[in-house]
């Protein structure tokens, strides 16, 4: 249930900082269930600062019932933070684990492929590999869809972390006429 | 010092300046209920939890102080849920502590269990799951500082029973740690700049003031704003009595039963003034065709609130208070150097519309029934003017609201969002347990009574002597009035039956004083009667002609400007 290609507008990040409590996933994934919005991907863990966890949530809406879920949300005692991150500026990656069928005959070819991808075999069995993928979201799709004429036994995503792009340039030298006096 | 999680509760409620709670005990809360009998925590047993909530509810509508209720897990707390949600629903403050079972028994179904922190999160602004008895008195700041700052709401402390008998080491917090919580009180200065701009020019103003004027204590400084500005008022259901009935600016309740002046002015406005009011349905109707050639100033300390119906010209996130003051400031400075343009067309009229269509019924019924609107204002002419009016939700809601006058501000109590059936009854005992100098009446459905009519139990047993007038038409009497109008007079079960109960007994029953009215003559005496009784409750049961329907009446969904006034007005009249 991949957010449908070329519906970039309706595709919103949310990165929400909570505090590290027990139960706030759980007001968090509640508050957009009872507004009657599908998250399509959520991501939980702790930051750098043990007292708080970061959330990225993808949802697929539009922006101004977007705005009111936002705003409810910052509602949320425990929620501290929230950015929305356009996905034009964002970084995003993703985890895919995949149990793929790997019969002796086809085995090379799925192996070659896992390097094209740039990925990495972490299992091996009779005839089935396990690999793992990290990347873009929708390189892990394209993954995904190539692995598909293998056969795909199981596979588990992450769902997806995101952060902003960094400055490209460096910022302009302010005046220094005002600074001075 | 060491104390037991239980002592350490009770304190830290006695060190927020508690003075009564409302409760009943239980098996997980048993441990908290034993210091109750060395506390200077007034605890009233209520009959039904239900009852626990719109007592705190009622207490804190009239007092402005936080509601306290205390119950036990699993079923009692699910009774409580409804109060929370209705309290969540008005943003009224209440703090409300349920047991829970032990630590150790929390995930296996052990008996009288349930997730209430899990049931009652989308009905609380916050909730907490005490794990460890030291923590008590940081959370019991904490739940205060929430429920009473920013948009006032309702939270909930689940207390397991062994953290209640742990013991801990007594602190009493200097101040709450919550990263993710500052509400914003100030408004935007450039916003209060481009609210007065409006203000200024606009031609057609109507302030729409909801219940946040009197959450932030905002009537006096409301009153400045419409003296300084003579812009009319619209009080919504949430916010009677926050601007006083009998000034001249004063247009009454606005929406689906508002007076005819209040919808249309609003309709006709090139300015909408929305103060601490958020846009409810039942306000706007039909939402795209609310106040099409109004801009909007909209003022509310909840973010959310503003763009979340209608997207304002001008959103001022602060509390309404400090806002207006700020406004009022803001005006004056504005209106001095250039005159504000002549509203005199626009108040004339709207007093023409006041003199064509004031509210209406039959005065003279054919065949001598008591009408209920009739009792309303009786009750309203013989009792003092500070009265605390209390209603439950229905018509005679309605008639209360549209009949009596209310100048003062926390003088009327009701469940506005939620709606609640039964809620009249026990948040009476609760104001008038928190105003023991008032006068509280209760104007109820027999439908609502029915639901909660066992807290009188309570009221005589702890003498708190209330006055309740059962507007008694023997019906679900709203219920009935759209099946007449939308139904095709298809009554299905909404019919009472007028005798069972006889709510004379009943009230004697129940320690109460009741009294029956049948006809028109016999209301002034009893309600006098009532009014001298005060040692004890006293019910009335009024009986009202059932066929009487709620006006003015915008239908559901329909635009306000299809507003259907009483046919006392003629036929068809609109």
């Amino acid at each position: 249930m991949a957010p449908a290609k070329g519906n970039q507008p309706r595709h919103h990040i949310l990165s929400v900082t909570v505090e590290n409590r027990a139960g706030v996933l759980a007001r968090v994934a509640g508050l957009f269930s009872r507004r009657g919005y599908n998250i399509y991907s959520l991501a939980v863990a702790p930051t750098d600062d043990e007292r708080f966890s970061r959330i990225t949530i993808v949802v697929d809406v539009e922006s101004s019932p977007l705005e009111q879920v936002t705003k409810q949300l910052f509602k949320l005692i425990n929620v501290v933070k929230i950015s929305e991150l356009d996905p034009a500026e964002a970084t995003e990656r993703e985890l895919v684990l995949a149990t793929v069928r790997a019969e002796p005959k086809s085995r090379g070819e799925v192996i070659e492929l896992v390097q094209v991808f740039e990925g990495r075999i972490v299992d091996v069995g009779y005839d089935q590999l396990t690999v793992m993928l990290a990347g873009a979201p929708s390189k892990l799709d394209d993954f995904e869809d190539l692995m598909r004429s293998y056969g795909i036994v199981e596979l588990q995503r992450t769902g997806r972390v995101a952060l902003p792009k960094l400055e490209r340039q460096a910022p302009r030298l302010r005046s220094v006429s005002g600074a001075v006096g | 010092m060491k104390l037991t999680g239980a002592q350490a509760l009770i304190k830290s409620l006695e060190m927020e300046q508690v003075e009564v709670m409302f409760g009943l005990p239980g098996g997980a809360i048993l441990p908290v209920y034993d210091p109750i009998i060395e506390s200077t925590i007034r605890h009233i047993l209520v009959r039904h939890e239900q009852g626990a909530g719109h007592m705190a509810e009622g207490y804190a509508h009239a007092t402005g102080r936080p509601g306290v209720a205390m119950v036990t897990s699993g079923p009692a707390a699910t009774n409580i849920v409804t109060p929370l949600c209705d309290a969540y629903m008005d943003s009224i403050p209440l703090v409300c502590v349920t047991g829970q079972v032990a630590r150790s028994a929390i995930g296996t179904d052990a008996f009288q269990e349930c997730d209430t922190t899990g049931i009652t999160m989308a009905v609380t602004k916050h909730n907490w799951l005490v794990t460890d008895a030291q923590d008590i008195p940081q959370v019991v700041a904490e739940a205060f500082h929430v429920a009473t700052t920013g948009r006032p709401g309702p939270v909930l402390i689940d207390l397991p029973k062994d953290v209640s008998n742990a013991t801990m080491d007594w602190y009493w917090p200097n101040g709450v740690d919550l990263p993710g919580y500052k509400p914003t009180t100030r408004g935007h200065p450039r916003m209060i700049r481009e609210a007065a701009r409006l203000i200024a020019s606009a031609q057609r103003p109507v302030i729409y003031a909801g219940g946040g004027i009197l959450k932030a204590r905002a009537a006096e400084a409301l009153r400045a704003l419409v003296d300084d500005t003579g812009i009319p008022v619209v009080t919504t259901l949430m916010a009677r009595g926050a601007f006083p009935d009998d000034h001249p600016m004063c247009l009454g309740m606005p929406g689906m039963h508002g007076n005819y002046t209040a919808v249309t002015a609003m309709q006709k406005a090139d300015l909408l003034i929305a103060l601490g009011s958020r846009f409810d349905d039942r306000v706007t109707g039909k939402v795209s065709a609310f106040a099409p050639e109004a801009k909007v100033v909209h003022v509310d300390i909840d973010p959310a609130e503003l763009g979340k119906v209608r997207r304002p010209d001008v959103p001022i996130v602060g509390d309404c208070r400090l806002v207006i003051e700020e406004l009022v400031a803001a005006v004056r400075q504005q209106t001095e150097p250039e005159p504000v343009p002549d509203r005199g067309p626009w108040i004339d009229q709207i007093r023409q519309w006041q003199r064509q269509y004031p509210l209406a019924y039959d005065r003279n019924p054919p065949d001598g029934v008591l009408k209920p609107q009739f009792v309303v204002e009786s009750l309203r002419d013989a009792t003092p003017d500070d009265t605390i009016v209390v209603a439950g939700v229905g018509q005679h809601q309605m008639w209360t609201s549209q009949y009596w006058r209310f100048n003062h501000p926390y003088t009327w109590v009701n469940s506005g969002g939620l709606g609640t059936m039964g809620f009249a009854v026990p948040a009476a005992i609760g104001a008038k347990v928190g105003r023991p100098d008032r006068t509280v009446w209760a104007v109820d459905g027999d439908g609502c009574f029915q639901m909660t009519a066992q807290e009188l139990v309570t009221a005589s047993a702890e003498r708190i002597p209330v006055k309740i007038a059962i507007l008694n038409n023997a019906y679900l009497g709203m219920v009935r009035q759209w099946q007449e109008m939308f139904y095709d007079e298809r009554y299905s079960e909404v019919y009472l039956s007028p005798d069972l109960p006889d709510y004379v007994k009943w009230a004697d029953a129940m320690g109460c004083v009741g009294l029956r009215v049948e006809a028109p003559e016999e209301v002034g005496p009893a309600i006098d009667k009532a009014n001298e009784i005060d040692d004890r409750p006293v019910v009335i049961d009024f009986r009202t002609d059932s066929s009487e329907k709620v006006f003015p009446m915008v239908p559901a969904g329909g635009s306000n400007d299809d507003i259907v006034v009483d046919p006392a007005h003629g036929e068809g009249g609109r």
